[in-house]
């Protein structure tokens, strides 16, 4: 009702409720006359009529007089503070309400502001303490990762169904297939992914089955162990580790995974080094000893049986000293090639030797400026003992107290002297130490200088400059690229980085059908692809995929593929202009049936999202004939869910919808530039179905169905 | 009578060293080069006890003694294995099979001349070689 006609009634029935007020009055008091008063009253009044209706005139504007004093001074201004008031509980804390009106109006004005100013000092409040938390939260989050991505170990965190809440990048790589060609190689560590894909299951379960044992035994913090093999063919040690849900179950595991295979080849080497030597030794001594022995007890035997232990002595302590030697270079050359190099600075490799030196009896290192920026691959030990040696041997022989260092670059290498004063050693010395074994002091190691320069890639002679006394050894050894030191991960506090997702956990009740599935926990391999022309039925092939995935309702944009297929026939002129992809991009590139495979691991347990996918779907279809690989899971289409959304609106292309909304479009019409757009316009559309009420799988599917598109297309 | 002695053990310098150890202390001696003939001559010449090497060409010395070991008329023969292999896991296996002792080479002429003496006093009357 409008306001005019509100007042009118009002006033109305004011002014109808005085008259009537005054009338029962008039009529009380009539009541009460004799009939002869009431007769000259009336009379009275029929005469003083107009009067009377003035009177009454002047009470109706009296009556809209007050009743518009009244309205200004207390219906609106409580109405004003009324709708002011919900505005500062809800749309803006910050709003105070201010009316015109009477003093009582301005009073009650004043107490909502103030019961305003204290719920928005509480909401402030309540809002720093959430943020707070939240940044700790983020903080900690952010900190587990850096924390993952620091380790040498790989890491992987699996809810109780298997599938990685979080990983490292150590773990991604140690599964990541390294196959020859242009073929993508996609590791199967990912967020959301099942752990099956790469470890054996029968494995993992066994060693569940332990730890539970162990659990029900009430042991403490139960660990098992297991060997797997990587994606390269090498040893991957697993370490299983349970967490438990509050209720003592396994809730899922955390498995720590480490390379072996070298430490496990060196461990076997030498085991069997041993083990040869031992049996290697044991006969010919055998041999000899009981031929001695028989020499020594029968002091009376005949000359000639004499002769044949003596001889059998002889041949046999040979071929003893023979298997030792051969074992003992098996051993050195074991040693040689488990020589570990590392990346060091210069600097440091001289330092540490320096203070080696030092602690020699009657020797004393100095040593002179080294560039901080050269870098060398070494094994740091062996040289140590390299340098120990020479100092020792010079120190002996030629009475040296003072060993100094000194370097410089000569083009690859890093030419590293060990400098003395005084006598000069003679070339054939350096010749001779260089083959030794090196011992310094009590330490030994059958490798000698040489083995340590050949394993390095090294050289090393001896120089002198007569008039100024000064002696060295020129150590030729390989410059090493400096270490960068690693990247330290910057995750900005506001985004999660996609290396881990606890809300996973969240998920492990998949076993409610995928239908009935919430549309914000599913997992989903966005794709797209760019195709020869537009008619599969023509002949028209895929020429490029690209595919991105969401779990949890997140975009993971680490988590990518993107592979050009060789089509094996030419390419339409028209999608050239589109796509700008041309035959002689394509060729070398593998074929579909290739591809398809590899792609379909990618998809794995995930629901397939594209934009018009019926036409992608198609072209995959076609695939799957030659192939046998099967894209059985659901599949959703940008193109209808926007039609969904917004019933009303005709354009539901790809850049219509990402202008609607607000999703910026880069790298269109490349594949995987095309499904990053889809994917982000997707998880627009999750909230906006969830608004009409759409928030399953089988809903969104069934709401596809009976959109306008679907008819027109089917 | 001396009691007999089989050696059998491919390795020639080892085997000229035990015979004439067993000679000398008295064991009327045979010498077999590899299992199958170790078997024959336990056949014929029915050894009292047998040193019987483990690393030995056509049939190694475990399948020797478990062959031996199946013949209830050869139970009584002693057997001593000769070994370069040491490993706790061998020697195991050794006696295991039926051999009464294990002997890793390189070995002491008089403590295997001892052992021997013990083996063969054990069974029936002691005889002094």
């Amino acid at each position: 009702m409008k306001a005019g006609h509100k007042f009118t009634l009002w006033l109305g029935a004011f002014f109808g409720a005085v008259v009537a007020l005054i009338a029962a009055v008039a009529g009380l008091v009539a009541a009460g006359l004799a009939p002869e008063e009431q007769r000259v009253l009336w009379q009275v009044l029929e005469e003083r009529a107009q009067l009377l209706a003035f009177v009454a005139l002047i009470l109706f504007f009296a009556c809209g007089f007050i009743l518009r004093w009244l309205t200004a001074r207390f219906v609106t201004p409580l109405r004003a503070l009324a709708e002011q008031a919900r505005i500062a509980s809800s749309a803006n804390i910050e709003h105070r309400v201010a009316v015109e009106g009477g003093p009582e109006t301005a009073e009650l004005a004043a107490a909502i502001n103030r019961l305003g100013d204290a719920h928005r000092a509480q909401h402030l409040d309540m809002g720093t303490r959430i943020a707070e938390s939240n940044a700790r939260l983020e903080e900690e989050r952010n900190r587990l990762a850096a924390l993952m991505s620091e380790l040498s170990e790989g890491v992987l965190l699996c809810n109780s169904e298997g599938r990685i809440l979080l990983y490292n990048e150590h773990a991604r790589a140690l599964f990541t297939p390294t196959g020859p060609g242009p073929i993508s190689q996609q590791s199967p560590v990912g967020l959301g992914r099942s752990v099956f894909a790469f470890l054996d299951r029968d494995q993992v379960t066994h060693a569940l089955d332990k730890i539970q044992y162990g659990l029900d035994r009430e042991r403490e913090a139960p660990v098992t162990r297991f060997l797997t093999t990587g994606a390269a063919g090498g040893l991957v040690r697993v370490r299983l580790a349970p967490f438990l849900s509050a209720e003592g179950r396994i809730g899922g595991m955390v498995l720590t995974l480490e390379d072996v295979t070298a430490a496990f080849g060196q461990e076997a080497q030498r085991r069997s080094l041993l083990q040869a030597l031992a049996t290697g030794v044991r006969q010919p001594a055998a041999n000899v000893r009981a031929a001695a022995e028989n020499l020594f007890s029968f002091p009376e035997m005949k000359d000639e049986e004499r002769a044949r232990f003596t001889e059998i002595i002889a041949t046999e302590s040979r071929g003893l000293s023979e298997t030792i030697d051969e074992a003992l270079r098996a051993y050195a050359d074991a040693l040689k090639a488990g020589l570990s190099l590392e990346e060091m600075r210069l600097i440091d490799l001289l330092g540490v030797a320096g203070r080696r030196i030092d602690a020699l009896p009657g020797l004393s290192a100095r040593q002179e400026t080294i560039d901080e920026s050269l870098w060398i691959k070494v094994d740091s030990y062996a040289f140590m003992q390299v340098f120990a040696f020479l100092a020792e041997r010079l120190r002996d022989e030629y009475g040296v107290r003072e060993i100094g260092f000194r370097a410089a670059v000569n083009g690859g290498f890093i030419e590293l002297d060990l400098t003395w004063s005084g006598a000069s050693a003679t070339v054939d010395a350096l010749a001779g130490w260089e083959t030794l074994p090196l011992q310094v002091g009590t330490e030994h190691t059958p490798l000698a200088i040489r083995d340590v320069l050949e394993r390095h890639g090294g050289e090393v002679w001896h120089q002198s400059n007569a008039p100024s006394q000064a002696s060295w050894f020129r150590f030729l050894i390989p410059l090493a690229e400096p270490v960068v030191p690693r990247q330290r991960r910057r995750i900005p506090m506001a985004s999660r980085p996609e290396y881990y997702d606890f809300d996973l956990f969240k998920n492990a009740d998949a076993a409610k059908g995928l239908a009935g599935q919430r549309l914000t926990e599913l997992s989903y391999t966005v794709f797209d692809t760019e195709t020869t022309g537009v008619e599969p039925s023509a002949g028209d092939k895929i020429i490029s995929i690209g595919a991105v995935r969401i779990v949890n309702g997140r975009l993971l944009k680490q988590e990518i593929y993107e592979q050009l297929v060789d089509p094996r026939r030419s390419v339409s002129k028209e999608s050239v202009r589109i796509h700008g992809i041309k035959a002689r991009d394509l060729a070398g590139q593998p074929t579909l049936p290739e591809v398809l495979p590899a792609f379909h691991r990618f998809c794995e347990d995930t629901v397939l999202v594209a934009h018009n996918a019926a036409f992608d779907m198609r072209f995959l279809e076609l695939g799957e004939a030659e192939t046998g690989v099967r894209f059985t899971q659901p599949v959703l289409d940008t193109l209808l869910l926007s039609a969904v959304v917004h019933r009303n609106l005709q354009d539901h292309s790809l850049e219509a919808i990402a202008e609607r909304l607000g999703v910026p479009v880069i790298g269109r019409h490349t594949a995987l530039g095309d499904a990053m757009v889809t994917s982000e316009i997707f998880l627009k559309l999750v909230a906006l179905l969830a608004e009409r009420g759409i928030a399953t799988l089988g809903q969104a599917l069934d709401a596809s169905r009976e959109t306008y598109y679907v008819r027109l297309q089917y | 009578m001396s009691k007999k002695v089989l050696i059998a053990d491919d390795e020639p310098n080892i085997v000229t060293s035990l015979e004439y150890l067993m000679t000398k202390s008295g064991y009327e001696v045979e010498v077999a080069r590899n299992g199958d003939e170790a078997l024959a001559l336990v056949e014929s010449f029915m050894p009292d006890l047998v040193l019987l090497d483990v690393m030995m060409p056509r049939r190694s010395g475990y399948a020797v003694c478990q062959k031996m070991r199946e013949r209830p008329e050869w139970r009584h023969i002693k057997i001593v294995m000769l070994s370069a292999k040491g490993r706790e896991a061998e020697v195991s296996k050794g006696l295991s099979l039926g051999a009464d002792a294990y002997v890793t080479k390189p070995f002491s002429n008089r403590e295997l001349i001892a052992r021997i003496g013990a083996l063969l006093a054990e069974n029936g009357s002691p005889q002094a070689p």
